[in-house]
């Protein structure tokens, strides 16, 4: 059985687990105000919010329905658009209303839900945040100008939220129907459900899976580990970070700990995928899906982080490098699975980019991706550790560019002499998202930018080409 | 006006054809298409399939009662596949299941055996063969060939032009059901109501009248559900016909893209001589269309091409031909613009490649070479009320053409990473079907007892807000508060034998039929008011809901205006038909005068380029259009912004990518990507040109879906600026989209 509270009611429901929200939403609830787009992930139209019970607050992210096992509803308050429709317009529809940012309405019902849960969030609204909060809703109509508008306006009124009870403030402000307050003690009642059999295939926030095989997930047992909250988490220990393998992107991104040592985590991450996406997706599932070009994959690589493995009561620890074999194939038996991931931190200062090239900047699977970090002791290069996506059958890491660089003092004739030797570690193909010359031009471009990026005083492009 | 689905939009409410609640006993169908894309049929094996619990039948060309053809201009195309397939995505059989799961799943369960052909994908290997779906079709004025030596310089030059999905985000999908009398009901997200009726009875074999279309709303069109919403409308009128059930199809979004056709890929040659003080003496230009495997709308579209080929200038000499190529791709088929962004590319590029041999702006030979009032098109029509060169002068005036230029060269002078680059692009538009007879339109009107009005029109709601014009159509006439006014669904049995809601054409042909049964109601009401106030017919009015005698408000109010009329017998309901005036073309000539009227504007587009990563961010749009007096500058404000950014998209991102053997390789949203929030240019600004507005327009204001499509044109030049002033050595060259793989290898041009 799944329990969880969808907009006003509790859901007791015996369907299977793998079944997507959207479905259940639409055909076994019958609440056609959640559109179906694509089915991937990509559209955003069937976007609903995601409530989540902690410390005694109800945490709300957006999500996206399409993607989103059943399953992984245990516990929660799922609202969608009619969970937010009161008797008048609520500020956000009424801003999409004036700003005429609406037309064919097709998708409007996702740009509402992701600018509610903007709202919902405990923190102070920019305009910058709000667009972020509709970065995977896709418009065919508008040109988005005046949804633009209507995410300023919004936000300009969000100004006003308290952070510390943003729902009470949206309840008292008419962005949210009354039932919202009653929703946390509810979702106390609800017990937890987590018996699963190690064998069965796991999933996390379903952003790969259920994008690749929704049909086979339907049927079979599965293991969700989305909410397993002893696989969550970030901590520091002694020199490391340890990122529970259960920790989304968004989790990341806006950790504490993280933003320490990285103050451009959120320009980096943005770069990967939406909101939502960040939202569900999972660190172990980016690694696991072994993509050639997984963007935590490549931005773990560069940090030399190690993953601990287990299985039942055993466990090892190895180096991620050595965990992508061949093209998806992963160093993982069957009832394996990661348990964390760990980044060792050094106490000196170090550099550290990340630099990505898609077709479309935002909301895409890159054509070429490559992260970097080393230290720079009186202009010498040291723990040079340089991956590069896209470039081969695994996420790579670039072993003899990375060797290359340490010892060599930074200038503009090392960075082209590790270019050249990088052009020999990579064996990049022809296909959808670009030909191998392209994808040869682009690594050597943001290898390029790393040092551009890193090292402006010595660096600079036209030393470069010439 | 705010469009008036909004509050039903924003609340969710909205009802979309896969959201009608669903009859007891519904099945669901999935289409099973071919997996290769040419050859013949030896033997499909349905037996798997069908033996999957769940599946109710699976129907093939056998099981159509009627004819098996759905070629609304030519009959060219089967519902379903007999002996050939033509396609990769080419309907073969449908599913019917219990459930949609289950019919996409017995999909992968059915045997197919296909003898392959030669299968072609490029429209100039097609023409070479032979394989042409229509005739070539030539456009002439002047004489080219005496003209060529008479010119200072001639340039020519090959282009390549990419393809575009749809991508609207509500799929195709129909849902079906028995009524009463041996007929069929049909839900279907299509714009053409009457094309779906005529095709549906056509395949079951039964007269039009046995066949009810109803269409809500679409969410997103694009000319995408033109033409290619039938087939899925006529399956699911098939199923629904033969097991008696109802039956809703939806496509999955993978079966959408790879199967329905899409903005014509073209690939041109061009010639073009210019006097020695830059005015345009020849234009001459070959141009191979994509247009897949089947007419479908293909001698429409070519014919558009042919039309706006020119684009905004005049040229005393040109020879333009387009060859309408089969391929082994879907049938391509309508896209906002139809053929003339494709048409307008060539000549633009042309003049691109001419100003940067002769080292001149392109600017300058554009508006040199503008047209004038009373210069011919090349089909004959005169150029009347030409308002090209006002919009130049505008845009100078607003925007200061020179100081942005200017600006951009001191910044590409002190900038190495980045670089910016800008272009400018014009636009003129002709407003009509080119195919005459479509120029009609009916609206049926119903005053209720208590005053409250339904309307119907042929016209189609997909997003661009004509059904809120209608009411304010309504509401000026009557002059009563648009709370009375209610837009009913596009129906066949209220409105009869309607053209497809395309071509811009929506809101000024239902809406001058609307224009024309309110009058005639209007006219009996105050002939009824005269009465009641014993006066003279010319002595009153109506204005604020209330009657007026000699512009005296008097106490008889609308709803008693109406009451009275009721109980007076007289007739509250109002059929209105409108056909477009004037127009004309001869086809066996080509000329006429195909349009009534043209759209003129000109947009400046800026961009900045990341030299390093090849990666670009549009900074400004800024526009000076010619809306006429428009009628409702909201909704035409969001027409143009949102046809900017989509000619944005097609000219830069939007990238179709087809294997050799004819597979859709962008085939999800994951791999074909259109604008999200992020890449759309960080201002649009658009000044309205100031007119009066033809008569011929709905109330002086001009057509507004297709024209600024064509604005997203100048993305392609200001990218190609950008790249030049980082990369002297880029050889200029016109293939689109321009996606950042293409903009990097062009930066490091050697």
């Amino acid at each position: 059985m799944i329990t969880f509270i969808l907009n006003d009611k509790t859901i007791l429901t015996d369907s299977h687990p793998g079944t997507t929200l959207l479905d259940f939403i639409r055909y076994g609830e019958n609440m056609p105000g959640t559109k179906i787009g694509c089915r991937e992930g990509d559209c955003g139209a069937c976007t609903v919010l995601e409530g989540t019970l902690e410390n005694n607050k109800v945490l709300y992210k957006s999500i996206v329905s399409c993607l989103t096992p059943l399953g992984n509803a245990q516990g929660k308050h799922i609202v969608t658009i009619e969970g937010v429709n009161m008797k008048e317009l609520s500020p956000v529809q009424n801003a999409m209303v004036e700003n005429a940012g609406t037309q064919c309405g097709f998708c409007t019902p996702g740009f509402v839900m992701s600018l509610t849960g903007h709202g919902l969030s405990e923190e102070q609204s920019t305009h910058e945040k709000a667009i972020a909060a509709i970065s995977g809703n896709i418009c065919r109509c508008t040109g988005y100008k005046s949804i633009e508008k209507a995410a300023a306006s919004i936000s300009e009124l969000l100004k006003l939220k308290d952070i510390s009870d943003p729902i009470n403030w949206m309840v008292e402000n008419k962005f949210l129907p009354e039932y919202f307050l009653k929703i946390g003690d509810q979702l106390k009642q609800i017990q937890s459900n987590t018996s699963t059999s190690e064998n069965n295939q796991i999933i996390g926030g379903g952003t790969d899976l259920m994008v690749q095989k929704p049909e086979e997930i339907e049927e079979t047992d599965i293991n969700l580990f989305y909410n397993r909250n002893d696989l969550k988490g970030i901590r520091k220990e002694n020199d490391s970070i340890i990122i529970g393998s259960a920790t989304s992107a968004s989790e990341i991104m806006n950790s504490e700990i993280i933003q320490e040592y990285f103050q451009n985590i959120k320009e980096h991450f943005k770069l990967i995928s939406s909101e939502p996406i960040r939202n569900m997706g999972t660190i172990a599932g980016n690694f696991v899906n072994a993509s050639p070009i997984g963007d935590l994959s490549i931005f773990f690589l560069a940090l030399n982080a190690n993953i601990i493995i287990k299985e039942s009561n055993n466990s090892r620890e190895i180096p991620l490098k050595n965990f992508f074999l061949d093209y998806k194939k992963i160093d993982l038996n069957k009832g394996e699975y990661i348990e964390t991931v760990i980044i060792p931190i050094s106490k000196s200062e170090f550099k550290f980019n990340f630099e990505k090239v898609s077709k479309r900047t935002h909301l895409d699977i890159a054509s070429v991706n490559s992260a970097i970090s080393f230290k720079l002791i009186d202009d010498t290069i040291e723990e040079c550790s340089v991956s590069a996506g896209g470039v081969s059958a695994i996420p790579k890491y670039l072993l003899k560019t990375s060797e290359y660089l340490i010892g060599k003092k930074i200038s503009n004739g090392t960075v082209i002499k590790a270019s050249k030797i990088l052009q020999e570690e990579i064996s990049p193909i022809t296909d959808v998202r670009g030909s191998s010359d392209y994808k040869r031009l682009l690594l050597r471009q943001l290898f390029f930018a790393h040092f551009i990026k890193l090292c402006s005083k010595s660096i600079s492009l036209n030393e470069l080409l010439s | 006006m705010k469009n008036i689905d909004s509050k039903n939009h924003v609340t969710g409410k909205s009802v979309y054809v896969d959201d009608i609640p669903v009859q007891t006993g519904t099945l669901f169908g999935a289409v099973f298409g071919s997996p290769i894309a040419h050859g013949k049929i030896k033997d499909l094996d349905l037996s798997e399939a069908e033996a999957l619990e769940g599946v109710e039948k699976i129907f093939t060309y056998n099981d159509i009662p009627g004819r098996n053809q759905i070629g609304g201009i030519i009959e060219d195309e089967p519902l379903l596949a007999e002996n050939e397939v033509h396609f990769i995505g080419h309907p073969v059989a449908i599913i019917v299941a219990k459930s949609e799961i289950i019919a996409r799943k017995a999909t992968k369960l059915i045997k197919i055996d296909i003898e392959e052909l030669e299968i072609i994908t490029d429209p100039r290997v097609a023409q070479q063969k032979g394989h042409l779906l229509t005739p070539p079709r030539t456009f002439k004025m002047g004489n080219i060939s005496n003209e060529w030596e008479k010119c200072e310089s001639i340039f020519e030059g090959k282009v390549e032009i990419g393809g575009q999905e749809h991508l609207y985000i509500e799929t195709q999908g129909s849902y079906a059901y028995p009524i009463d009398n041996g007929s069929i009901k049909i839900h279907s997200s299509t714009q053409g109501a009457t094309l779906v009726q005529k095709m549906a009875a056509q395949i079951l074999g039964l007269p039009m009248h046995r066949i009810e279309v109803d269409v809500a709303r679409l969410g997103g069109a694009f000319g995408g559900k033109e033409d290619q919403a039938t087939p899925y409308a006529c399956m699911a009128a098939l199923a629904s016909f033969i097991l008696q059930k109802p039956v809703k199809i939806s496509l999955h979004r993978l079966d959408d893209m790879q199967m329905t056709g899409k903005r014509h890929p073209y690939s041109c040659d061009f010639k073009i001589g210019f006097s020695k003080d830059y005015k345009i003496l020849a234009y001459q230009t070959k141009m191979y269309q994509n247009g897949g495997a089947a007419n479908d709308l293909s001698p429409a579209i070519t014919e558009r091409t042919l039309f706006h080929s020119t684009n905004c200038y005049f040229i005393p000499n040109t020879e333009v031909t387009v060859y309408s190529c089969k391929t082994n791709l879907p049938p391509n088929t309508a896209y906002r613009g139809f053929g003339a962004p494709q048409g307008m590319f060539v000549i633009e590029s042309a003049i691109a490649k001419a100003a940067c041999e002769l080292n001149v702006s392109r600017r300058m030979i554009q508006e040199k070479n503008s047209l004038k009032e009373n210069d011919l098109f090349q089909y004959s029509q005169i150029a009347e009320n030409v308002n090209i060169g006002n919009c130049f002068k505008e845009a100078n005036k607003t925007y200061n053409i020179e100081q942005i230029e200017k600006e951009i060269e001191e910044f590409n002078s002190q900038n190495t990473n980045y670089k910016k680059g800008m272009s400018i692009m014009p636009i003129c538009f002709g407003i009509s079907f080119t195919k005459t007879p479509m120029n009609q339109a009916r609206a049926l009107v119903h005053i209720y007892q208590d005053g409250s009005i339904g309307i119907s029109t042929g016209a189609v709601e997909m997003g661009q807000g004509v059904n809120t014009k209608m009411i304010q159509v309504a509401a000026k006439v009557f002059s009563i508060n648009t709370n009375r006014i209610k837009i009913e669904s596009t129906n066949t049995t209220r409105v009869a034998n309607t053209s497809p809601t395309a071509a811009s054409s929506g809101a000024d042909l239902n809406g001058n039929a609307l224009l024309i049964a309110c009058n005639k109601l209007l006219e009996r009401l105050i002939e009824t008011a005269a009465k009641m106030l014993s006066c003279n017919y010319t002595e009153i009015n109506i204005e604020n809901e209330t009657v007026l005698k000699n512009s005296k408000k008097t106490e008889i109010s609308w709803e008693q205006l109406i009451e009275t009329a009721f109980l007076d017998r007289v007739c509250l309901t109002e059929n209105g038909h409108y056909a477009t005036p004037i127009i004309n073309f001869d086809k066996s000539k080509e000329t006429g005068h195909p349009f009534a009227y043209h759209v003129y504007g000109t947009a400046i587009i800026t961009v900045t380029l990341d030299c390093i990563r090849g990666t670009y961010e549009f900074d400004d749009v800024n526009i000076v259009h010619d809306f006429g007096n428009s009628m409702n500058t909201t909704i035409d404000n969001g027409q143009v912004e949102g046809a900017v950014v989509q000619g944005i998209g097609w000219t830069t991102m939007e990238e179709l990518a087809f294997a050799k053997d004819g597979r859709l390789l962008s085939n999800s949203l994951s791999t074909y990507k259109v604008p999200d929030i992020y890449s759309v240019p960080k201002n649009i600004r658009i000044t309205a040109l100031k007119t009066e507005g033809p008569e011929l327009a709905l109330l002086r204001s001009k057509a507004i879906g297709e024209p600024p499509f064509m604005y997203g044109i100048g993305a392609y030049f200001a990218l190609t600026k950008a790249i030049r002033a980082f990369n002297s050595n880029y050889k200029l060259d016109f293939d689109t989209p321009m996606t950042p793989e293409k903009v990097l290898m062009r930066l490091y041009q050697e």
